[in-house]
């Protein structure tokens, strides 16, 4: 890290410049790396590095799962149930005789699964109704943003909620669900970036110059207008995975068989004063990926807000 | 794109054409803009009732001929951008009608404008703005071929955009650069190749210098003049509010006030024979780049300030403010009057002396 940030101010590496015709404004010198400069102030911070590192642990887990566990997550074994932490079963076993350690990596891949699924359709249909929306105004504003109003108006878990109920358990609704409850914040953000790049005169360069409609929103509207839903995404991440705990927790999230930190805490919950490992191990992991992804996303907005720049 | 212009000029050539017969341009006039009003509405309330109108542009008339640059000036406010931006379409301008290269654009639909768009380009005043910051410099000054898909290949393509690069004095090895890697003057050179990848017959400037160094106005005005002399016809809309640079470029200058044109003639009779009292006011607020006269030149000071679009004066907008206004300037509209070869006013007191001449 230290010779990125010497890097940084010397380098002037590009083509010369030759004098080309009449004479050149000013000495254009290659400034600062932009990408670089968004390093040094990403890994600027102690807790943001930590954040990093649990997402790479959590899906080095996620991927390897089946190698990391110990034991098969899904096997029963009532011989063996309600087992305390031992060299076999580190973190002892359930109700139902299997080895919690196994079901905590495996809870990993669920955890990454409805969070990355969930932040991929929400971002992408909200990026595109809040574009559409910023962009044509009018009628198209009006229902798209009065739709997301109506939605807005539940507390997000309380509309997953209901939506998980309505469409049942599983991991496909569960993704389903969270998307539809997250999907106005990605719509209210783009759709308010989008007027404000609209401003821009590039934009009215755009239309004196003939492209369509669809070219300025693709082209030259979305580059300009993605950042902040780039931010949102990485601390909705956090959120979503809370929300997916929650609705696991209260058995419409994942169903039985599959593996998820939420419904492992809610049954270990009836032997929390004799293996309280049952539920605070699955408990810890939420809080700490939760928290973990929360530090990234406070990262990512401080090096990419542009009124930041030079504070930092 | 040359054939096409030769039909619609041999069309239009002959005034029994029913279709063009209505106030028929002369031939080499490429611009004709008549009656021009562009109102923006005010709108309040969640149901956004309209509850008043800006009126930008109220009625303005003027003609260009080709290979011509017809400088606007005026104070912010005026309109002056506003008439740009509905010769160029980008405003849908409220009412009014303009002919570019004999043809009524005004109303026409944006499907059937938009093959026309090439040949009318904009430059506009923030070097900053006006250049998507995440497009390189080549492929900021290639949108227009792409958009009109006026090239062939990628070299072909490539090509062009390198001769834009050249031709407004700018290294295309600088083609993948970012504009924010830019200076200022250099922004701006960038928009003018935008502007020239059109191969346009009309260019407005919006303010082209305004945003820019001394020093390196006189470098895009020098680049602009330039340009004009080595194309055939190539004819600028020059929009500044610093009446010396204007002056500088222009072959004939218009004054704009509160949305109206006040006077149209050439730099030399605007100098030497201001009419208008509103661009005797103007001319008197030029700066004299030696301080001895500076210091003991006389100037006409206004009194008050510019009324307020939305709520205009009745009759002569500037009656308000003019050392001369009578009674009848409260409550007659002037209209530009000839006064001279290639010299219009709009103001009463103009009429009236030329009244009493003839008496």
């Amino acid at each position: 890290m230290s010779d990125v940030s010497e890097q940084v101010f010397v380098d002037q590496s590009g083509p010369d410049q030759v004098p080309y015709g009449r004479p050149l404004d000013a000495e254009v010198a290659r400034p600062v790396s932009e990408w670089r400069r968004f390093l040094r102030i990403f890994f600027q911070r102690k807790l943001v590095v930590f954040g990093v590192a649990v997402l790479v642990v959590l899906v080095v887990v996620a991927i390897f799962a089946p190698w990391i566990a110990t034991h098969d997550p899904y096997r029963n074994d009532m011989s063996k149930a309600l087992r305390s932490p031992s060299s076999e079963h580190w973190l002892g076993t359930d109700s139902l005789g299997r080895d919690t350690f196994s079901r905590l990596v495996y809870g990993a891949r669920t955890a990454l699964i409805v969070g990355f699924g969930t932040v991929a359709v929400a971002s992408v249909v909200g990026m595109i109704l809040g574009l559409l929306a910023g962009f044509l105004g009018g009628w198209v504003n009006a229902i798209i943003m009065r739709v997301m109003d109506a939605l807005m108006g539940f507390p997000m878990l309380v509309l997953a909620l209901l939506l998980a109920a309505v469409l049942g358990a599983g991991i496909h609704n569960v993704i389903i669900a969270l998307s539809i409850a997250t999907l106005p914040a990605y719509t209210r953000l783009m759709c308010g970036e989008t007027l404000s790049v609209k401003e821009n005169e590039y934009i009215m360069a755009q239309r004196a110059m003939g492209a369509k409609s669809l070219r300025t929103m693709v082209k030259h509207i979305l580059p300009n207008a993605f950042q902040p839903t780039l931010v949102l995404v990485t601390s909705m991440l956090g959120n979503v995975i809370l929300a997916e705990a929650g609705l696991s927790f209260l058995g419409i999230g994942i169903k039985p068989p599959g593996v998820a930190w939420g419904s492992m805490t809610a049954d270990g919950y009836r032997f929390l004063e004799a293996h309280p490992q049952l539920s605070f191990a699955p408990a810890l992991c939420i809080m700490v990926v939760v928290f973990a992804f929360n530090m990234v996303g406070d990262g990512l907005r401080d090096a990419l807000d542009p009124k930041l720049r030079g504070v930092l | 794109m040359n054939e096409a212009r030769a039909t619609e000029t041999r069309l239009v050539g002959r005034p029994q054409d029913a279709e063009v017969s209505v106030a028929v341009p002369a031939n080499d006039v490429i611009l004709k803009v008549e009656d021009l009003r562009m109102y923006f509405p005010i709108t309040r309330g969640l149901l956004k009732r309209k509850v008043g109108e800006v009126k930008a542009v109220d009625g303005v008339s003027f003609t260009i001929r080709r290979g011509e640059t017809l400088g606007l000036v005026g104070e912010s406010g005026c309109g002056k951008t506003t008439v740009g931006r509905c010769i160029s379409r980008i405003y849908q301008p409220t009412d009014g009608r303009i002919w570019f290269e004999h043809r009524e654009i005004s109303k026409l639909a944006e499907k059937e404008f938009r093959p026309l768009r090439r040949h009318i380009a904009v430059i506009f005043q923030d070097p900053y703005g006006s250049l998507d910051p995440r497009q390189t410099a080549g492929s900021i000054v290639g949108e227009p071929l792409e958009i009109h898909k006026m090239v062939r290949s990628k070299a072909e393509y490539r090509e062009r955009v390198a001769g834009l690069f050249a031709k407004v004095g700018l290294d295309p090895a600088l083609m993948s650069r970012y504009p924010h890697e830019f200076s200022g003057g250099q922004r701006q050179r960038i928009g003018i190749a935008r502007a020239l990848a059109g191969d346009p017959s009309l260019i407005i400037c919006d303010e082209p210098v305004s945003a820019l160094d001394v020093s390196i106005q006189a470098q895009i005005i020098n680049l602009l003049m330039d340009l004009k002399e080595g194309s055939s016809g190539l004819t600028y809309i020059f929009i500044a509010h610093d009446l010396s640079v204007v002056k500088h470029i222009s072959d004939r200058i218009a004054v704009m006030y509160l949305g109206r044109v006040v006077e149209i003639t050439t730099p030399a009779e605007l100098y030497s024979n201001p009419i208008h009292p509103y661009t005797r006011a103007l001319l008197s607020a030029v700066c004299v780049p030696d301080p001895d006269i500076e210091a003991t030149r006389e100037r006409i000071v206004l009194e008050g300030e510019v009324p307020s679009p939305v709520n205009p004066p009745s009759g002569c907008t500037f009656h308000a403010r003019c050392p001369e206004a009578t009674p009848a300037c409260k409550t007659t509209v002037p209209k530009l009057t000839m006064v001279a070869e290639d010299h219009e006013v709009a103001c009463l007191r103009v009429a009236e002396a030329a009244v009493k001449e003839e008496q």
